[in-house]
């Protein structure tokens, strides 16, 4: 029915937004934002606290009315169609939703319920999904009794109960330690690669992008800086940094090494050469060849690879920092970090 | 599908051979079953999960009925205008006449009772706002409002929930009465049944006006000072505790719009055979007019005011 029939109409883009805008009072959350998503992708958006991440999530699942923009999410329009938008997603949302006093199972059965969907078909498939995540085991305890990466599978099975083609994750693995984050990040892979659906994350874990990610778009202060892949986006702040330092300060060999053909750039700080270079690994050893043979010493040498952070730092001018949210949102991120960490 | 795959992926080369995808697998990306499209799907969802919470806690249900029987038992049982009135003189058949011209029943205890079912409506309806509020906290609102569901039966919901605790309350403290002596002779079973009907319309009318003021709130405190600001006035300018006839002029006047007279009213007609502030029939449709408007109003202001 309706699935077959978005389908045919969207060709290979799920999500198309255009001049997307929120605004509430004088902040612009999201300020004219516009991006396509590309159906089986893995999209991430990246950004400091406050950036507009959750904003354009909300918007795109209906909670939220932009302020100007439109939306086509899953072949419907967002402002047309809003519960057709909202049959077609799933969304698993920042905050832990559970209730607390119910049982794993009655939680995805709630949401099944909510969906509308029959009973006959929920029952087994709230099984299933259950064993998905893996906590048949614990399907019949009380959420309350759950460990924070417990309940964050959970949140996940919720979100998958509409049989989703699209879904939403914002920031899925806030406050989960280390391990917990990587089991997170296998169903979203294995989402992805065995059935074949479309994920929407933001994140502000910027090596998450980097090993989830298919493309990321960079936002701050509601504005997409940059879209690409995370290589795209590395390579784009130019290549390799080697630091050498060497014993002596004198003489200033900056010239010298800059007419190596790898190098791009070179700046001298003391003793040290922080270098910007094109292959790393090939540019090193002709760089200590060179110095070797002024006479100096080398007692140091080290090759960085850009990481995403550089190349947030190169876009955004800063680092991604904790920006102060609304009360609202920061209740609810302790809420969250806390009962992750129960 | 298959053929739609992005061109960017790290992993383009393993997606190439797509794995054998298991029929239990395929189950989450195939076709999803019919939805229903009714608006009033998810209503027995949502009203069920609040009420679980209630009937599956014992001891939320018992410190909820403390406060009505500490009224009647206490209160109820110290404000004897009976041997107030014998005290100063009065025979016993001009004791019952007074009683019965203030009062429309010879029996202070038994008019407080049926004005403490509508204490415990009021005070189980304001709490309806709270469990917004608390939704709207923790999330579950969003998730809700992420579904399909009608925004409508989000607030009905919470209105139902409201109603059932209502009834379920009213009916335990109105056998808490009879044992304490409230009169019983005038019982009938559509008297009952009627009280019930009352009750229900009562709830539904303040259920809808606590969950309406919560739909935009965040903050539990405000709920708390508005229950407060409402439910007092709406207690004391009623004839819940004292009948209309014994106050002021001005006061009169707001206790006649005020709806919990008029549950209190048909209740004492049809529990303990009181005479009426007004007919029965001018009490149902009050109340009839009540329930309704609030709840349209409720349904109205959530397609406007909960999503932002």
């Amino acid at each position: 029915m309706s699935a077959t029939q978005a389908e045919t109409t969207m060709s290979s883009i799920i999500v198309t937004v255009e001049n997307l805008s929120k605004a509430f009072g004088k902040l612009k959350a999201v300020d004219n934002i516009s991006f396509e998503v590309k159906m089986g992708e893995i999209f991430g958006f990246v950004g400091p606290n406050g950036a507009g991440k959750t904003t354009t999530i909300n918007m795109l699942t209906t909670l939220m009315k932009p302020s100007s923009g439109n939306a086509v999410v899953c072949g419907y329009d967002i402002f047309k169609d809003p519960n057709e938008v909202r049959r077609n997603v799933g969304v698993v949302p920042q905050e832990y939703t559970a209730d607390e006093d119910m049982t794993g199972i009655n939680n995805v059965l709630l949401c099944a319920d909510l969906y509308g969907i029959p009973r006959s078909d929920s029952k087994p498939h709230a099984q299933e999904l259950l064993k998905l995540v893996e906590l048949q085991d614990a399907a019949k305890r009380k959420v309350s009794t759950y460990s924070g990466g417990m309940r964050r599978r959970l949140e996940l099975a919720c979100g998958l109960i509409n049989y989703p083609k699209l879904l939403f994750l914002d920031e899925p693995t806030l406050g989960l330690d280390v391990q917990t984050r990587t089991v997170v990040w296998k169903y979203i892979k294995m989402l992805k690669d065995e059935y074949r659906m479309t994920l929407f994350l933001t994140t502000h874990y910027l090596e998450e992008a980097d090993s989830l990610c298919d493309r990321i778009a960079i936002i701050d202060h509601g504005h997409i800086i940059r879209i690409g892949s995370p290589e795209e986006l590395k390579e784009s702040i130019g290549g390799d940094v080697i630091v050498v330092t060497l014993k002596e300060t004198e003489p200033d060999i900056s010239s010298d090494i800059a007419n190596i053909k790898l190098v791009k750039n070179v700046q001298k700080n003391d003793n040290n050469y922080r270098i910007k270079v094109e292959l790393g690994e090939e540019a090193s050893p002709q760089i200590t060849d060179l110095i070797r043979s002024k006479g100096l010493h080398v007692t140091k040498v080290s090759l960085t690879k850009p990481t995403l952070d550089e190349a947030y730092l190169e876009f955004t001018g800063r680092s991604l920092r904790e920006e102060e949210a609304d009360r609202m949102q920061m209740f609810r991120q302790r809420v969250t970090v806390r009962r992750a960490r129960s | 599908m298959e053929k739609t795959k992005p061109i960017t992926s790290k992993e383009t080369a393993k997606e190439e051979q797509p794995k054998e995808v298991s029929a239990e697998k395929q189950r989450v990306v195939r076709a999803a079953p019919k939805l229903s499209r009714s608006p009033l799907h998810g209503l027995w969802a949502l009203t069920n999960r609040d009420l679980r919470k209630w009937y599956t806690n014992p001891i939320q249900l018992l410190t909820s009925l403390i406060q009505p029987v500490v009224w009647l038992a206490l209160f109820g049982k110290a404000l004897n205008f009976g041997t107030f009135i014998s005290g100063s003189g009065a025979t016993l058949i001009q004791q019952n006449a007074i009683l019965q011209g203030f009062f429309g029943t010879t029996s202070y205890f038994s008019f407080l009772a049926c004005g403490m079912l509508a204490f415990v409506v009021l005070f189980t309806s304001a709490f309806s706002g709270m469990s917004v509020v608390f939704d709207r906290r923790f999330g579950f609102l969003n998730k809700a409002l992420s579904t399909p569901v009608a925004r409508g039966a989000i607030v009905m919901g919470k209105v139902l929930q409201s109603v059932g605790r209502s009834l379920i309350q009213s009916a335990i403290v109105l056998v808490i009465a009879i044992i304490l002596g409230m009169e019983t002779s005038h019982f009938t079973v559509v008297g009952i049944a009627g009280t019930f009907v009352i009750i229900f319309l009562m709830a539904t009318g303040l259920s809808a006006l606590f969950t309406m003021l919560a739909l935009r709130s965040s903050d539990w405190q405000t709920q708390v000072a508005l229950i407060n600001l409402i439910n007092l006035p709406l207690l004391f300018a009623s004839n819940a505790l004292f009948p209309v006839k014994i106050m002021p002029t001005w006061l009169q006047d707001i206790v006649k719009v005020n709806p919990v007279s008029y549950a209190n009213d048909a209740v004492r007609q049809m529990l303990i055979g009181a005479t009426g502030m007004s007919s029965l029939w001018l009490d149902f449709a009050v109340l009839i007019g009540f329930a309704f408007v609030l709840s349209a109003i409720g349904i109205v202001l959530s397609w406007r005011l909960l999503s932002k």
